[in-house]
């Protein structure tokens, strides 16, 4: 017992020195952090704990996902885009900077979404509670929860009055940031560079069609759209724009893509309609469908 | 009694790794060598850049991909040739490694930095970019870089070879060379390198090439002698 207590204190000794000493670069190879075996999620008033998460992972999600959380389940090799990898830990649909972890409402939020376009589902059929219990768990797989904090939510101011000015603001920057190389001229998510896409997993991808009548991935919002191009979908050719495009013209542009959504009926696309104009330049969408070369020139 | 003597022996360690550290550096030996292949290596495609005219103007001739680089005297380039094991890591250096987008191309196409230093992306072209490098071990990001916009800056935290794409541009491709220590050099034409300022040690010298994969040799350094080290990758034709 004493000895115990002597070599504890020795090691105390040791690592005050050792600390110093890491700063200035001489720190040997740490070894590899380990995931949590238990983990606990918070959705405001929600806290879900993964040991009850586990036992819902077993039952609904280790399909697709695998046993290990790596996206390798009995069912990946059939599915497109392939089932999320929660080793790795990158996630397309948050709330956070580029290249940071979600927060836990953003991977709640992703359940109870689903999402389009995959073989994810919505997850709206178990309770609040089973779908906090699964973020919690989802956690456990990778040790970049044990060793990084989620970044910190992007700010989104509140929404300016829509007006037409906005509207074609937006579209000027659509053209700036070329936002068509992949999106297409008209949205239809067949610009130029589309058909050469592919995720992190070398996996074709495509790129947001937004004449479709679904949503995106991430949500059909108007502050989630924002979220979309100023977090960027990482995993995906998606980038974040947080560092070139102000937040008064983040929302120029929301209002704008509204616009190229004709299938789907809202206030900015009624605005735009509303001009002579808008209402010209929908129409003639509205006609030509789809574009002949699939190269995003008109044809 | 023998818990006292390991707490003490850390302490007597760690005040030898003062010492070294306090100490003005010895005259260090040197590594250098050179770096070839042998067999066919693949033909490079010229790329076709016609879908962004902006770049494809810039060139006479359309340059060619350069995931194998070759020189005069079967001799490879873009080769990060590194201090492996050895040398303890190293604290970064202030000054920011540039890795530039020109002509639709990454300048250099294979830059190697230290873990933890400044690592600026800027954006020379006419068109947008974006930057989306792909590693294992450290954390992924994927930011725009729309033209005349200010430099980005970034820093991983993790040793680790990192592929860079452009997704709008999909011949765009790079690799970042994320090193622990210090000694490091990349082959240029000639493929040759250096490794100078090494302290008396045995180190693992590796050769890393982005299409070959990597090759190790052990080396011992005594006083500030000059090694020689060569490097032969095997060429695939495909």
């Amino acid at each position: 017992m004493r000895n115990m207590l002597i070599a504890k204190l020795g090691l105390l000794i040791a690592l005050t020195f050792i600390l110093p000493a890491s700063t200035l670069g001489q720190q040997a190879d740490q070894p590899a952090a380990q995931p949590a075996k238990h983990m606990e999620s918070h959705i405001g008033n929600l806290t879900g704990d993964s040991d009850a998460g586990r036992l819902l992972y077993f039952r609904y999600c280790w399909g697709c996902h695998g046993p290990h959380g790596d996206g390798n389940g009995e069912n990946a090799p059939y599915v497109t885009p392939q089932p999320r990898n929660f080793v790795a830990a990158t996630f397309k649909c948050r709330s956070t900077p580029t290249g940071t972890l979600p927060t836990d409402e953003d991977l709640y939020n992703s359940l109870k979404r689903g999402f389009n376009f995959t073989n994810m589902p919505s997850w709206l059929a178990l309770t609040s509670q089973e779908r906090a219990n699964l973020v919690a768990f989802i956690k456990t797989f990778s040790p970049r929860w044990v060793t990084e904090k989620p970044g910190t939510p992007i700010q989104i101011p509140a929404e300016p009055a829509l007006t037409i000015a906005s509207i074609k603001h937006g579209g000027e920057l659509f053209q700036k940031l070329e936002c068509w190389k992949c999106h297409g001229q008209e949205g239809r998510g067949d610009g130029p560079s589309a058909s050469t896409l592919t995720d992190s997993n070398d996996q074709p991808i495509r790129p947001y069609n937004f004449t479709s009548t679904n949503r995106s991935k991430c949500g059909r919002t108007n502050p989630e759209l924002y979220k979309i191009f100023m977090t960027g979908l990482d995993g995906t050719p998606m980038p974040s724009f947080a560092d070139v495009v102000k937040p008064e013209d983040a929302w120029d542009l929301v209002h704008y893509l509204r616009t190229l959504q004709y299938n789907n009926p809202s206030p900015e696309l009624a605005m735009w309609e509303s001009t002579a104009e808008g209402k010209a330049i929908v129409a003639a969408k509205r006609v030509a469908k789809y574009t002949e070369t699939g190269s995003g020139v008109k044809p | 009694m023998k818990a006292m003597r390991v707490g003490l022996g850390a302490l007597v360690s760690l005040a030898a790794a003062g010492v070294v550290l306090a100490g003005p550096k010895p005259p260090g030996g040197t590594i250098s060598g050179k770096v070839t292949y042998e067999g066919t290596p693949a033909k490079m495609k010229p790329i076709d850049m016609s879908k962004e005219p902006s770049c494809a103007k810039m060139y006479t001739t359309p340059p060619v991909a350069e995931t194998v680089v070759t020189g005069p005297g079967n001799s490879l380039q873009d080769v990060v040739v590194y201090i492996s094991a050895g040398a303890p890591d190293d604290a970064a250096p202030a000054t920011a490694a540039v890795f530039t987008q020109k002509g639709c191309r990454y300048i250099p196409h294979v830059l190697a930095f230290q873990v933890n230093q400044e690592l600026k992306i800027v954006n020379e072209d006419q068109t947008s970019h974006n930057i989306h490098p792909l590693p294992k071990l450290n954390r992924e990001w994927n930011k725009s870089q729309p033209p005349g916009t200010p430099a980005i800056s970034e820093k991983y935290d993790k040793a680790e070879f990192i592929p860079v794409k452009c997704n709008v541009h999909p011949w765009m491709h790079g690799n970042f060379a994320v090193m622990k220590n210090r000694h490091f050099a990349i082959t240029v034409d000639g493929g040759s390198f250096t490794l100078a300022n090494l302290p008396p040690g045995k180190y693992t010298v590796t050769a890393w090439h982005e299409s070959y994969g990597d090759q190790s040799q052990e080396v011992t350094i005594s006083g500030s002698e000059t090694k020689t080290v060569n490097f032969t990758f095997k060429a695939k034709p495909y």
